[in-house]
C-alpha cells in the first residue's frame, strides 16, 4: 500500500498530459469533428517545447512555461490543417488526421536534424520542477483544464451551442449558430491542448524529445475520450485509470506483489478496457451524434 | 459565372474527375513541397533526387558506380507496403477504414516467427506453413474488428487503434516467452523457414530480396480477381458504395463487413510474415511499430484502392523508404520522406473538397444557364 502512495506523484505526472490531450479530443468531438491526430499534435507540442526550453533554459526561470505555451501555439497552427480539410473541404476526418500523424513523426525529427544536427533535440538540464509533495504543476494545469472545459461546455451558452454542432448541426444552424466557426474553434482548442499536453509530457517525463517520446499517449487520450463517454467527469476518470496502468507498467518492478505479472499486462490495459467497454455499451449512444460526419451548409 | 473560359474549367473538371490524375497530382505536389523544404533548410535538393535515382536503378551518378543490389533493396522495402496497402484498399472497397493493418501485420509477424521456430524443418513446407499461419492470424485479427463492427456497430477506427496496441504488447510478451529470447530478439530462425532465394540473391547481387516478391504479386492478383471478378467482390463493393441499397438488394451487409476485414487482415498478416521470414534471420521482440501498416494508408489512398494502383503506389513509397539511408549520406534529413508521405495523405483527404468545389461550380454554371438564382 505504501508503495502505491509513494507512486501518486508519478501517476499524476503520467496522467496529466493524457488528461489534457483527452479534454482537447473531447471538445473536438463534442463539436462534431473526430481528431485522431492527437498523437501527432502531442508530438509537435513536445518537440516545440523541448526545443524552446533548451534554447531559453539558461536565460529565464519561466522557460518551461514559455516552452509549454509555445508547444500549444505551434500545435494549434498545425491543427488548422485538420480544421481546414475536415470543415471547409469536407475531407474524411480520419484520413486528414492520419496525415497529420504521419507529418508529425517526420516533421519533428526533420526539424531536430536541422536545428540540432541529430535525430532528437539536445537534452535540457532541468525540466519542470515538482512542487509540494513532489507533484508536478502539470497536474494542476490538467485539473484546471478539466474544470474549465466542464464549465464552458455545460454552464455557458457557448458550450451549449458547441455541443449542438456535434449533435445536430442542421438544427444548430437553423438556430443561427455558425456551425463551421464553432467547429474551427473546437479543433483549434484540441490543437492547443494537444500541444500543451505534449509539452507537459516532455518537460516532466524525459530530458529531450525523440521520435519515441509520445509513444501512444495520444492514442490513450483518444481511448479515454470514448471510455469516458465524452463527459469531462468520465474523461478525467478514464485518464486517471489509464495513466495508472501506464505508471504500473513502468514502476511495477519496485512492487513485490506485482512482479509476477509481465509489464505488458499493464501496458495493454488502457486499450483492452476501452475495447471491452466499447462492445459492452455498444447499444447506447454516448458519442455526439454527428461526430465524424461532414456538415454542408444547406444540405 | 458565365464569364469563365470554358476550356480552362473543362480541363480542371476533367482532372478533378479522374482518380488517377489526382493521385499523380498529389504525389507531385508532395515531392514539390519536400523539395522546397529541403532547399529552405539550406540543403541541396539534388541529393534527394540522386538518392532516389540510385534506389530505382542502382546507378550512383555522384560516383559513377552501379550496383543492382539497391534495386533489390528497393523491391524488398516495397513488399510489406504493397501488402499493407492491399489490406487498406480491400477494406476501403467495402467502405471501411482499416487503421488496424499495423496490428494485423504484428500478429502475422508473430505467428510466422512462432511457426519458424517450432514448425517442422522441412524445406518449402516450413515457410509455407509460416505464411499460412501469418495469413490466418492476420485474418482473425482483422475479422474480430469486422465482426464487432457488424454485430455491435463498434467504430472500426477506434477498435483497430486499440487492437494495434493489444497486438503489439501481446507480441512482445509472447515472443519473449520463447526459450533463448531476450528483450529484443529470439534465437536464429532455421534456414528452412526463411524466404531467401539463391536465384534472387544472385540476380540482385546479394540484396535481401526474397520469395516475398511472389507473395506480394500473387496477393495483387488475388485482390484483383476477388474484387473485380467474383460475386463476393461485387457484394463487397456494393456494400461499400451504399450500405442501404446493398441491403435492399439482398446482400448480407453484416457478412460482407466481416468478410472484408478477414481479407484485409490476411493481406496485412502476410506482410508481417514477408518481413519476419524475408528480411530478418532471427525473430524480433518488437520495440515499436514498424509503421508498414500506417504507411499502407498512404499507399492505398494513392493507389485508389485498386490492385494495380496499390502495386505502383507501394513501389513508390518503397522507393522513398529505401532511399532514406542514401539521403542521409548526402546530408538530406531522411525524414523528408515521411513528410512527403504525410503531405500526400493530407492532399488526398482534400480530394473530396475539390470535388465539392467542382460540383458547386458545375451547379452554378447550369444555374447560370437557366438564369435562375443560385441557392
Amino acid at each position: 500500500m505504501n508503495d502505491l502512495v509513494r507512486m501518486i506523484p508519478s501517476v499524476l505526472m503520467i496522467v496529466s498530459p493524457i488528461l489534457i490531450a483527452a479534454v482537447g479530443g473531447m471538445i473536438c468531438e463534442k463539436a462534431g469533428i473526430v481528431n485522431i491526430a492527437l498523437e501527432g499534435l502531442m508530438g509537435i507540442g513536445a518537440f516545440t517545447a523541448a526545443t524552446v526550453h533548451v534554447l531559453l533554459e539558461s536565460s529565464t526561470p519561466l522557460s518551461a512555461w514559455i516552452a509549454v505555451l509555445a508547444g500549444g501555439a505551434v500545435a494549434l497552427v498545425v491543427s488548422l490543417i485538420h480544421a481546414y480539410a475536415s470543415i471547409s473541404l469536407n475531407a474524411n476526418q480520419v484520413i486528414s488526421g492520419t496525415g497529420i500523424n504521419l507529418l508529425a513523426i517526420g516533421g519533428t525529427t526533420f526539424m531536430s536534424q536541422v536545428i540540432f544536427r541529430m535525430e532528437r533535440t539536445e537534452p535540457f538540464k532541468l525540466g519542470m520542477m515538482p512542487g509540494p509533495g513532489g507533484i508536478y504543476p502539470t497536474a494542476w494545469v490538467a485539473l484546471a483544464v478539466v474544470l474549465l472545459s466542464w464549465y464552458i461546455l455545460y454552464r455557458r451558452p457557448f458550450g451549449l451551442r458547441l455541443r449542438a454542432c456535434g449533435e445536430h448541426p442542421q438544427a444548430a444552424a437553423s438556430a443561427g449558430i455558425d456551425v463551421r466557426r464553432m467547429r474551427y474553434l473546437a479543433v483549434m482548442a484540441s490543437g492547443l491542448l494537444g500541444g500543451i499536453a505534449g509539452g507537459c509530457l516532455v518537460l516532466t517525463q524525459t530530458i529531450q524529445y525523440t521520435g519515441n517520446t509520445i509513444n501512444g499517449a495520444g492514442f490513450i487520450a483518444l481511448a479515454a475520450v470514448s471510455f469516458g463517454r465524452w463527459q469531462p467527469k468520465g474523461v478525467a476518470g478514464a485518464s486517471l485509470l489509464f495513466g495508472t496502468a501506464v505508471a504500473l507498467a513502468i514502476y511495477m518492478v519496485n512492487i513485490e506483489a506485482l512482479r509476477v505479472l509481465p509489464s505488458e499486462f499493464f501496458s495493454v490495459m488502457p486499450y483492452l478496457i476501452t475495447l471491452v467497454t466499447l462492445v459492452a455499451f455498444s447499444g447506447k449512444d454516448y458519442a455526439p451524434k454527428a461526430s465524424g460526419l461532414t456538415y454542408e451548409k444547406g444540405a | 459565372m458565365k464569364g469563365t473560359p470554358a476550356r480552362k474549367t473543362d480541363l480542371i473538371d476533367r482532372i478533378l474527375a479522374s482518380d488517377k490524375a489526382i493521385s499523380i497530382l498529389v504525389v507531385l505536389l508532395g515531392f514539390l513541397c519536400g523539395t522546397i523544404l529541403v532547399a529552405a533548410v539550406g540543403r541541396n535538393p539534388a541529393g534527394m533526387y540522386t538518392a532516389m535515382l540510385q534506389t530505382l536503378t542502382g546507378l550512383d551518378i555522384t560516383r559513377g558506380t552501379w550496383n543492382i543490389r539497391y534495386v533489390g533493396e528497393w523491391l524488398t522495402a516495397s513488399l510489406p507496403l504493397i501488402l499493407c496497402g492491399l489490406s487498406l484498399a480491400f477494406a476501403a472497397r467495402t467502405g471501411l477504414f482499416n487503421i488496424g493493418a499495423e496490428g494485423q501485420y504484428i500478429v502475422g509477424l508473430t505467428a510466422a516467427q512462432f511457426v519458424a521456430i517450432y514448425g517442422p524443418q522441412i524445406p518449402v513446407l516450413h515457410w509455407a506453413l509460416a505464411l499460412l499461419a501469418a495469413c490466418v492470424a492476420g485474418a482473425l485479427w482483422g475479422g474480430i474488428v469486422g465482426w464487432l463492427k457488424a454485430r455491435f456497430s463498434v467504430s472500426e477506427v477506434v477498435a483497430t487503434i486499440m487492437l494495434n496496441y493489444i497486438a503489439f504488447f501481446f507480441s512482445r510478451w509472447a515472443t519473449m516467452q520463447i526459450p533463448g529470447a531476450n528483450t529484443y530478439r529470439t534465437p536464429t530462425l532455421p534456414e528452412t523457414a526463411r524466404l531467401t532465394s539463391p536465384l534472387l540473391d544472385r540476380l540482385f547481387n546479394g540484396s535481401r530480396l526474397n520469395l516475398g516478391l511472389f507473395v506480394a504479386l500473387v496477393s495483387c492478383l488475388v485482390f484483383w480477381f476477388v474484387i473485380e471478378k467474383t460475386k463476393l467482390g461485387f457484394e463487397l463493393r456494393a456494400t461499400g458504395l451504399n450500405r442501404d441499397a446493398a441491403r435492399y438488394a439482398g446482400i448480407g451487409v453484416t457478412k460482407s463487413i466481416t468478410t472484408s476485414m478477414l481479407f484485409a487482415g490476411a493481406f496485412a498478416g502476410l506482410a508481417g510474415a514477408v518481413v519476419a521470414l524475408g528480411s530478418f534471420s532471427y525473430g524480433r521482440v518488437l520495440g515499436g511499430y514498424d509503421n508498414y501498416g500506417f504507411n499502407g494508408i498512404a499507399v492505398a489512398l494513392v493507389g485508389n484502392n485498386t490492385a494495380g494502383g496499390t502495386l505502383i503506389a507501394g513501389l513508390l513509397f518503397g522507393m522513398l523508404a529505401s532511399a532514406q539511408p542514401l539521403m542521409q549520406s548526402r546530408q538530406i534529413p531522411k525524414e523528408v520522406t515521411w513528410i512527403i508521405s504525410g503531405l500526400v495523405v493530407i492532399f488526398i483527404s482534400l480530394r473530396a473538397g475539390f470535388r465539392l468545389l467542382s460540383d458547386r461550380r458545375a451547379k452554378r454554371r447550369t444555374a447560370g444557364l437557366k438564369e435562375t438564382r443560385d441557392e
